[in-house]
């Protein structure tokens, strides 16, 4: 427990860490993975100072259906992978989203597919966090652009986590993971920490999936008196499998409803320069770093270029681009893949400006230079 | 003993839609019965007890009972046992889960949850068949056997899931039968009162799939088949290899005493605190 605020020299890695236990998290199950291990390592050795447990799973399938287990037992409860572990846990992440448990993953990204670079950054899997488990599902991404931001960010995972009921996935690059910077850690009774809704009702009267005007239903943990039924089936209000059709639309529309409804406290995104920009810059994660160093120097030379930083992938924060499409006349994705989000600015474009990538999967990153060779071309 | 009657009433969940998916016959329903009777057996309270399987037939069983139930994925049932364990110490988690999910799938998280020795009992529900998806060969298909994916009959030997979890660290390993109600019930008792993994193996029938196709008759043919090759390890003692040819031993085949995982985790707490590396 931090009762002092503190500044301490960190890795990205070790700030998610520290995030997750300023947030509360108390139970964690993983496989060792690079680059995501030390996060794995620091809560083996804190949380059971903390009254938290660790406990090391056989395979990454097993460390997402723990943290499942742990948290319909009421701990809240995180883990961390990598591209490989990530994959392993698809099908029990959409486990999460139908019987809407709260968790979250940290996938500190490298390069891919299959084994890919492990020490290598990239940002390849934008689409996976998104749409890597079967069917429709919704999800909320994090990216975090600096060690800094790792820490709040993780803490805000944990918060979305259990105010929406839903997995929360924190997108960090290797870069991020990695890199070293001061972090101004707060003392904990100074840290937000949201707790999912409990159930107030007598038990006989409680049914876990009947959503409250928030959109989301009370959770009860096992153990605490409210017996009721989980299942990865399509469910009605009690929890019950259900073919019913009109039963299987309100869980599934449900899901996307009580997303929708937060739209906006869960969209993360920053602007810099923006106000007169003609040209805009979209980053997110490591990206940011290149992207500011080269909006500086495109400022110093007299050019309108702005910065838009998406710190939520998913939901996509379409408004972000929308406010400023009518003075932009290019925007420039910078990302270290061949243009995930590059398609979804695309499509929120609909024609207004000109877009323009810049991918890179060799596991070296975009410098501020070929940023600010792009937006030169462009402008001349 | 309780009747059927009370069993139904105090166990079964009136709001749940009912008919249940199981076929006729279907040995299924017969083993929850003899684990509802060791759970009223040892008064257990309802509020104490979740309720967690895989996927397959065998795993639809926790729906219809009033506990804790959790149906998770195919497989997976023992890692989100083991989450929720550490969560709650104080529930007693008991996994149901088929051949299938216990020993092809989810073979990998089985192994590790003996060795890990935590206080989970399982009962594995072996058919020796896929049921749920119709009748394809598991890891327990007998050699020789048919199934739908193996018609001119099986190539693979079987695992024998008794020796396998024993030989994986299990501390409690018992077997017996869904024709075996009254044995059954007992060694689950004994399973749920043990501290550390328990393991039961429940020899049962699929009628439909397993029955149908290697000729066994129907569940009446199959419940005396499972009267005949079971014999008690106390009997089975004394008999010799050629007499034990073709059966099947019963009972508790191992008790043994060792650290349980959550206990052990706690120590490890006390330890954590008093270095305070918070
Ligand atoms: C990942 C995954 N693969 C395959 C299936 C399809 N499936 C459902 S149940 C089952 C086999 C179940 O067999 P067993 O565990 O022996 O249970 P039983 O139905 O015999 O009780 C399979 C293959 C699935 N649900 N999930
Ligand atoms: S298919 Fe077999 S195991 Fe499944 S319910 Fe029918 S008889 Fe039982
Ligand atoms: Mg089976």
């Amino acid at each position: 427990m931090r009762k002092k605020p503190s500044y301490q020299l960190m890795q990205g890695n070790e700030a998610a860490a520290e995030g997750a236990l300023a947030a509360g998290v108390n139970f964690f199950a993983g496989y060792p993975i690079t680059p995501s291990t030390e996060i794995a390592e620091i809560l083996a050795d804190r949380l059971p100072a903390n009254g938290g447990k660790f406990i090391q799973m056989e395979d990454e399938i097993g460390s997402i259906a723990a943290i499942i287990g742990a948290s319909i037992g009421g701990c809240k409860s995180l883990t961390a992978t990598s591209g490989p572990g990530f994959s392993l846990m698809q099908e029990n992440l959409g486990f999460a989203c139908l019987a809407e448990v709260p968790l979250v993953i940290v996938n500190v990204m490298r390069g891919g597919p299959s084994t890919g670079m492990p020490t290598s950054p990239s940002q390849g899997d934008v689409m996976q966090s998104r749409w890597g488990t079967h069917g429709d599902h919704p999800i909320i991404v994090l990216s975090p652009a600096s060690v800094e931001e790792t820490f709040h960010y993780t803490i805000k995972a944990v918060n979305l986590a259990e105010k929406y009921r839903n997995p929360v996935i924190v997108l960090m690059d290797e870069v991020i993971g990695h890199m070293r910077a001061r972090v101004s850690l707060p003392p904990w009774p100074m840290v937000e920490r949201v707790n999912r809704v409990k159930p107030n009702m007598p038990p006989e009267w409680y049914n876990p999936y009947e959503r409250q005007a928030s959109g989301v239903a009370p959770m009860a943990a096992f153990g605490d008196g409210y017996r009721y039924h989980v299942t990865g089936l399509v469910h009605d209000a009690k929890g019950f499998p259900t073919a019913n059709p009109n039963e299987a639309r309100d869980n599934l529309r449900g899901l996307f409803a009580k997303i929708e409804r937060g739209f906006r406290e869960i969209c993360l995104v920053d602007y810099e320069e923006m106000e007169d920009a003609e040209h805009a810059i979209v980053a997110y994660g490591c990206m940011v770093l290149s992207a500011r160093s080269a909006l500086e120097q495109l400022r110093e030379a007299g050019h309108r270029v702005g910065l838009i930083k998406l710190g939520t992938l998913w939901p996509f924060p379409r408004f972000a681009l929308e406010r400023y499409l009518p003075q932009l006349k290019n925007i420039i994705v910078p990302e270290l893949n061949l243009g995930q989000v590059y398609r979804e600015v695309l499509r929120v474009n609909a024609g207004h400006a000109n877009i323009e990538k810049i991918n890179r999967i060799n596991g070296t990153i975009i410098t501020p230079e070929e940023i600010i060779k792009t937006v030169k071309g462009l402008i001349r | 003993m309780i009747s059927n009657s009370e069993l139904v009433k105090k166990y079964f969940r009136y709001n749940k839609k009912f008919p249940h998916i199981w076929c006729p016959g279907c040995g299924i329903g017969t083993i929850l019965g003899s684990m509802l009777r060791a759970i009223d057996d040892l008064e257990l309270e309802k509020d104490d007890i979740a309720f967690v399987s895989g996927i397959g037939c065998t795993g639809r069983a926790p729906v219809y009972v009033d506990f804790n139930t959790l149906h998770t994925t195919h497989g997976r049932a023992l890692p989100f046992a083991t989450g929720l364990k550490l969560a709650r110490p104080e529930l007693k988690v008991i996994v149901a889960t088929g051949d299938g999910d216990s020993t092809a799938i989810g073979g990998n998280h089985l192994i590790h949850a003996c060795r890990r020795n935590i206080d989970i009992t399982t009962i594995i529900f072996n058919n020796y068949i896929y049921g749920m998806t119709g009748g394809q060969y598991s890891p327990t298909t007998p050699h020789g056997d048919k199934a739908y994916t193996c018609k001119l009959g099986n190539i693979e030997r079987p695992f024998n899931i008794s020796a396998l979890v024993e030989a994986a660290g299990a501390t409690f390993v018992g077997r017996s039968t869904s024709y075996h109600t009254l044995q059954l019930k007992n060694i689950i008792k004994r399973a749920i009162q043990h501290k550390g993994f328990s393991v039961v193996e429940v020899i049962t029938h699929c009628p439909t799939t397993y029955g149908r196709i290697n000729r066994k008759g129907g569940a009446v043919e199959m419940l005396e088949w499972q009267k005949e090759v079971a014999v008690d390890r106390e009997k089975a003692a004394k008999m010799s290899p050629e007499e034990l040819e073709g059966k099947i031993v019963t009972g508790i085949l191992l008790e043994r005493e060792l650290p349980e995982f959550c206990e052990q985790y706690d120590t490890i707490i006390e330890k954590a605190q008093s270095l305070d590396k918070g």
